[in-house]
């Protein structure tokens, strides 16, 4: 089992013909995800690598190859209307990948995406991966393999860093999820840490949260009164110092609030294990399994 | 991004919200000038992107254009939060009766823009919101509908009995929220607010925040941007494309994504070290930007050591080997470097590394020991 993807996941990708969204296509057709559709407006009829069909509009790309899911890779400028139109068009789970994508934006998004009904994951987000299933975004496939630990981070390479280091130690993933570094997103860790305390084969959660916000306040609440199974926290930014921006949007410590020690003392309260370093994974995984 | 009062003021004008009038003066001399165009009592107030200017001595009441030159040659002189102020602004003293906070902010957790308006004006208003919560109210605007007029003068009657004056914010509101979508803010404050002995009401000071990721479409907006209030090397920065924060240690840092940039700091302060900077060189890994980031880093005095962190995914490592390979040549390092890189391409960056005298490691905490170990001259905690 997993979370949000597996091997029913059907993608759609949105700017497929650009360059990160013809590379990524590439890597996720390779990986082995089920990739059946692409749109770029003004492409239609064309084929991505002379197998996957390209779409004028997400619409006809939902309708003619039954997509349920959408990754979208176009310029931020265009993100929020990408977001829209697959909201629109149906699918269930949207993955932007997109950095840069304006908060007011994402604040008529929210919204939209809500009204329709999709799950949103993103923006500015690495995406997600399922070991051995399907990988919806950038994240390398082959630092990942196939276990029983949940992973979910606001970060991207930071990520990687600890799903390499647990895959090297012999511990796999049900599933990978970057949730991004914005201030305004679609998913955030509680929605992550639902999903894997009901999914029946993830039997421990790494949670690699930062500063700026109180997601990851309001996630330690949540394990505390709703998770059986064990997690085990890291915060980026202890040394980051406040009111500025450090390079994710949404990581920045605003007057006192969102600081790297008042996430951690929320983790503390909450009975969570806290990863000093980001090598400590492997040791409090193991030791809660 | 940050900009100034004058620059607010004047998005407020265009937007019909009432603020006195006032001009930029970057000279005593221009600063008298404007004085006495005015006539009678001027406030002159530094331009600088800090809290608490009045606190630091930073806004000033002078009765004549004298005045005025002598009180603007203190502040244009003035450090406020470490902040050099080269521009004041004067404009004409307000009769005040009465001092209102309005401000919107994007706020995280409803996902909206929300309202706060408080009768407690002119002070900070976080201190507000922990002392006197019910002295705040704060309403959420749904982005499909905008501020509606009903809500409005909620928010107007919360501050005033007097209709006149609720109907006079209440458009205030309604004016503010429509400037505040149009330039893409992250904030906007009107703070104080002020009612007049004559009954008007008006924005006494401003202040915007405009979204980071609102300027690549916004040229008008980039445009505000007073890099004179920044350091020389985060301008450089911006300009090569990277996100760089200037801090005080000697460990420099280059790291890919900004989560492992941000781990990679407080590593280093985890064996005992400093961090000089934060520094992402982002996803796409052109040999240019590593060049550029070692420019910016070796210009700062304090660096004792650089460490590149490089985790290879979507970054490929043999083009960060490239890039140290190149910068180093036309400008030989004076400081020890510490690389290490794992992922995509990781054995022929190791080669191009090898190839040219440096030395690669796999491992992140082995690489922040040996940084910090060289950076204090002494072995790491």
């Amino acid at each position: 089992m997993s979370i949000f993807i597996d091997n029913g996941t059907k993608v759609v990708v949105q700017g497929i013909t650009g360059r990160d969204g013809s590379f990524h296509a590439k890597q996720m057709l390779e990986y082995g995800t089920c990739v059946v559709a692409g749109v770029t407006p003004g492409k239609g009829g064309q084929r991505f690598e002379e197998r996957v069909p390209i779409f004028n509009t997400m619409a006809r790309a939902v309708a003619e190859s039954g997509a349920n899911t959408s990754v979208i890779y176009v310029p931020p400028a265009f993100a929020a209307d990408a977001i829209m139109e697959a909201a629109d068009a149906g699918v269930a789970l949207i993955v932007c990948i997109t950095e840069g994508v304006p908060v007011l934006d994402m604040t008529r998004v929210i919204r939209y995406v809500k009204e329709k009904g999709a799950r949103l994951i993103g923006p500015n987000c690495p995406g997600l991966i399922t070991p051995g299933k399907s990988k919806v975004g950038i994240i390398p496939g082959r630092i990942c393999t196939p276990g029983p630990v949940g992973v979910v981070s606001r970060s991207g390479t930071l990520t990687y860093e600890v799903v390499y280091q647990l895959t090297r130690a012999g511990i796999g993933q049900t599933t990978c999820v970057g949730i991004g570094g914005d201030p305004i997103n679609g998913t955030n860790f509680i929605d992550c840490l639902a999903a894997f305390e009901k999914d029946p084969d993830t039997k421990a959660v790494a949670m690699m949260g930062e500063i700026g916000g109180s997601d990851e306040q309001d996630a330690a609440a949540f394990i505390k009164e709703h998770m059986t199974k064990p997690v085990v926290g890291f915060i980026a930014g202890r040394t980051a110092p406040p009111g500025r921006r450090m390079g994710h949007a949404g990581a920045i410590i605003s007057g006192s609030a969102g600081t790297a020690a008042e996430k951690i003392q929320a983790f503390k309260d909450a009975g969570m294990g806290i990863a000093e370093r980001p090598a400590e994974f492997v040791e409090l995984i193991r030791e809660r399994m | 991004m940050n900009i100034h009062e004058y620059q607010a003021k004047d998005i407020f004008r265009r937007h019909g919200i009432p603020v006195p009038p006032g001009e930029v003066a970057s000279t005593p001399e221009e600063a008298e000038q404007i004085a006495s165009q005015y006539g009678g009592t001027v406030v002159v107030k530094a331009q600088v992107h800090a809290g608490g200017r009045g606190k630091a001595g930073g806004v000033k009441l002078a009765k004549t254009p004298a005045e005025a030159k002598t009180l603007a040659s203190q502040i244009l002189g003035m450090r406020i939060k470490d902040l050099p102020v080269q521009r004041v602004l004067v404009t004409p003293a307000a009769d005040i009766a009465t001092e209102a906070y309005v401000g919107i902010v994007v706020d995280r957790a409803s996902k909206r823009a929300v309202f706060m308006v408080s009768p407690a004006g002119g002070i900070d208003i976080e201190e507000v919101a922990a002392k006197t919560p019910d002295k705040i109210m704060r309403l959420a605007v749904d982005p499909a509908f905008g501020l509606l007029p009903f809500e409005a003068m909620q928010l107007g009657f919360f501050l005033y009995d007097d209709v006149k004056k609720v109907r006079a914010a209440a458009r205030i509101m309604e004016q503010l929220y429509e400037a505040f979508v149009e330039v893409g803010a992250s904030l906007a404050e009107i703070n104080p607010l002020v009612t007049t002995p004559a009954g008007d009401v008006l924005a006494l000071d401003a202040k915007i925040v405009i979204d980071d990721n609102e300027l690549a479409r916004r040229p008008d907006l980039s445009a505000l941007r007073d890099e004179s209030a920044e350091a020389p090397s985060e301008v450089a920065a911006r300009r090569a494309g990277l996100t760089f924060v200037k801090l005080d240690g000697n460990v420099g840092c280059v790291v890919n994504g900004a989560g492992l940039a941000m781990a990679t700091m407080d590593l280093v302060k985890y064996y005992g070290g400093e961090p000089a900077n934060f520094l992402d060189i982002g996803g796409s890994s052109n040999p240019e930007k590593v060049v550029n980031a070692l420019k910016i880093i070796t210009a700062d005095p304090n660096v004792k050591a650089i460490l590149f962190n490089i985790f290879g995914g979507i970054t490929r490592t043999d083009d960060v080997a490239n890039g140290i390979v190149t910068a180093t040549k036309s400008n030989p390092l004076k400081v020890p470097i510490i690389i290490r890189l794992t992922g995509t391409n990781e054995e022929i960056a190791v080669q191009i590394l090898e190839k040219n005298g440096f030395s690669a490691m796999t491992d992140m905490d082995t690489a922040v020991q040996k940084a910090v170990e060289l950076a204090t001259g002494g072995k790491a905690a």
